[in-house]
């Protein structure tokens, strides 16, 4: 499996708040949530993004709230793969659990420019920036999420179970 | 290598003698919570399910409480959805208006969650039952989903953070310093992926309430949970809120700790985190003047009857300052119920404050109290995020119920000393 895209760039501690403020959680529609994703963070996103692309981040990526509206507005956006230096434990879990694929990669985080052409190969973990030429070792998932990812999220892991 | 508090716990419920950090495990759940956003999110999730019935409808707690009394038509929607779900499983736990409260003050004060318990909660602030020695963490809708109908979760075990607390706070000082000071010295990532275990004989010097407060802002250092050893006071709390047993876990003295901090209580002041990370803590005698718009004094954090009698005490024979906006929230019926036959509720009504029904309301931004652009609010809440409260050009000042009740009369940032108190 890959992603590739155009990647979005953003710093620290990205919460969910700027994600998707609560002013919007009396929604639980994906496609509703999308229109507001990154709102408060970058009122362009959603006019900018397309399907497949990226999104880059620095330290504690999706931190606060446990909201899952998150990572579903993030997905449901187009966006296909997250690559940050590190995630908030809740947003992570979230990720995996709902099928949105997301990468630690310290480097990556910190190489990858705003509006870079990125593939990410998730069998082997390796970040490639094509603009740059540059590429990266990402954390392999742990063989009991893989699974979880593998069957498209948690329900379907249980389901299958 | 011997085995942290948090660790033993998780062993326990995952029929293991032994556990450590990293090792992903599964555990029996003792509680399954969630609210009126999460909630709908994790029924439409348990519709795909092979499973169609919650594993124990005695052991899932469902609580309107963000958007409750319903704000507008799609709320209103949400909570039927909540509402249809309990009724239809039977669910024992479901809280309806009247009976509701933000749902962390909530499930400790029905007596659902106790020492030894691992409980997830839809909601980040699920690490609040840590105070009564609980493993409890946050986790998302999807897991909700999967907790409920199976009565499992799937953990990564983790590492831990030590924070001995010594010595006894200072007038006007309380679990909101302590917690804002240990954020402010580790980050709002500090604690990442781990459990805060804090041990110390300092903490004979915290009240319940200090503790509920600490263990809720866990989160906001990027923790796992938040865990407090049982003492007498944590029994006796239990024994007057709850039928349930309890069993009391304590760290090895050979667990291994990532880092150890040593905390004086006594040298702990009075603390504000400045937007727009609970990180950014400064000491309000270190301030210059930082004109304010409103206060809130409630929430999960800080809505409980030690909060409101503390406000109390600095509002009383006092007025609000002119065009400053108060708003008092106790955090379920039965402290509301108490404030007004202690009169609490008088004395913030006579100082010029309002006071209003159990909600998670302006904390997250939902109602009750949202802000213009450009407006300053001190909050007793958890979080000062960008829009947190409203306006993305407005601003959160988090601080405890003392420093909101004092700025609430001086219209600027203030400690109680200012007052003379």
């Amino acid at each position: 499996m890959k992603a590739e895209g155009r990647v979005f760039k953003y710093g620290d501690n990205v919460d969910t708040d700027v994600i998707i403020p609560a002013r919007y959680l009396n929604s639980s529609d994906p496609a509703e949530l999308a229109t507001h994703c990154m709102e408060d963070i970058d009122k362009d996103f959603v006019k900018n993004v397309k399907k497949g692309d990226i999104i880059v981040a620095n330290k504690n990526f999706g931190c606060g709230s446990s909201r899952e509206h998150a990572p579903i507005a993030i997905k449901a956006a187009g966006v296909s793969c997250v690559i940050a230096e590190t995630f908030a434990r809740i947003f992570y879990r979230n990720s995996i659990n709902i099928g949105l694929p997301i990468i630690e990669c310290p480097e990556a985080a910190k190489a990858i420019n705003a509006g870079d052409d990125v593939e990410v190969d998730f069998d082997s973990g390796v970040i490639t920036d094509k603009t740059t030429g540059q590429s990266f070792k990402g954390q392999a998932f742990p063989e009991f999420m893989q699974k979880i990812i593998k069957a498209e999220g948690l329900i379907n892991y249980i389901n299958n179970k | 290598m011997g085995m942290t508090m948090t660790q033993k716990i998780l062993a326990a419920h995952a029929g293991l003698d032994k556990v450590e950090a990293g090792q992903l495990i599964e555990a029996d759940l003792d509680l399954v919570l969630g609210n009126d956003i999460t909630s709908p999110v994790a029924i439409h999730e348990m519709d795909k399910m092979t499973v169609k019935t919650v594993f124990d409808k005695d052991k899932i707690a469902l609580v309107p409480d963000h958007f409750v009394p319903n704000k507008d038509i799609k709320s209103a929607e949400h909570c039927k959805c909540v509402r249809q779900f309990a009724m239809k499983h039977d669910i024992t736990n479901y809280f309806e208006v009247g009976q509701m409260g933000i749902e962390h003050a909530l499930l400790p004060e029905k007596g659902l969650t106790v020492a030894g318990d691992v409980i997830i909660g839809a909601d980040s602030h699920t690490c609040t039952y840590g105070a009564l020695g609980a493993f409890s963490t946050g986790v998302g809708s999807t897991d909700m989903a999967a907790g409920m109908a199976t009565g499992k979760a799937w953990f990564k075990v983790p590492s831990a953070i030590k924070f001995n607390l010594t010595g006894k706070p200072s007038k006007w000082v309380s679990g909101k310093d302590v917690i804002l000071h240990i954020i402010g010295m580790i980050g709002v990532d500090g604690a990442l992926y781990k459990s805060m275990e804090f041990t110390g004989d300092g903490i004979a010097n915290l009240t319940m309430d200090d503790r509920f407060t600490i263990a809720n802002m866990a989160i906001e250092a990027g923790g796992k949970n938040g865990i407090f050893p049982v003492d007498d006071l944590t029994r006796e709390y239990m024994k007057e809120h709850s039928k349930r047993p309890f069993v009391e876990y304590s760290a090895d003295d050979d667990a291994e700790y990532e880092q150890v901090y040593d905390i004086n209580l006594a040298e702990i002041k009075p603390t504000v985190a400045f937007p727009h990370l609970p990180e950014n803590t400064h000491t309000v005698d270190s301030i210059d003047d930082i004109k304010i718009d409103q206060v809130v004094i409630g929430s999960c954090t800080n809505g409980r009857i030690d909060d409101l009698r503390c406000a109390a005490k600095i509002l009383e024979g006092r007025k609000v300052a002119k065009g400053l906006r108060v708003i008092v929230i106790p955090a379920t019926q039965k402290i509301y119920l108490q404030a007004i036959e202690e009169g609490l509720v008088q004395t913030f009504i006579n100082a010029g404050a309002v006071v209003s029904t159990p909600t998670c309301g302006p904390c997250l931004g939902g109602y009750m109290g949202i802000l213009a652009e450009g407006e300053r609010c001190v909050s007793t809440t958890n979080r000062n995020f960008v829009g947190r409260m409203g306006h993305v050009d407005s601003e959160i000042y988090l601080a405890s119920p003392a420093v909101a009740a004092a700025s609430a009369v001086t219209g600027k940032i203030s400690q109680p000393s200012e007052l003379g108190l």
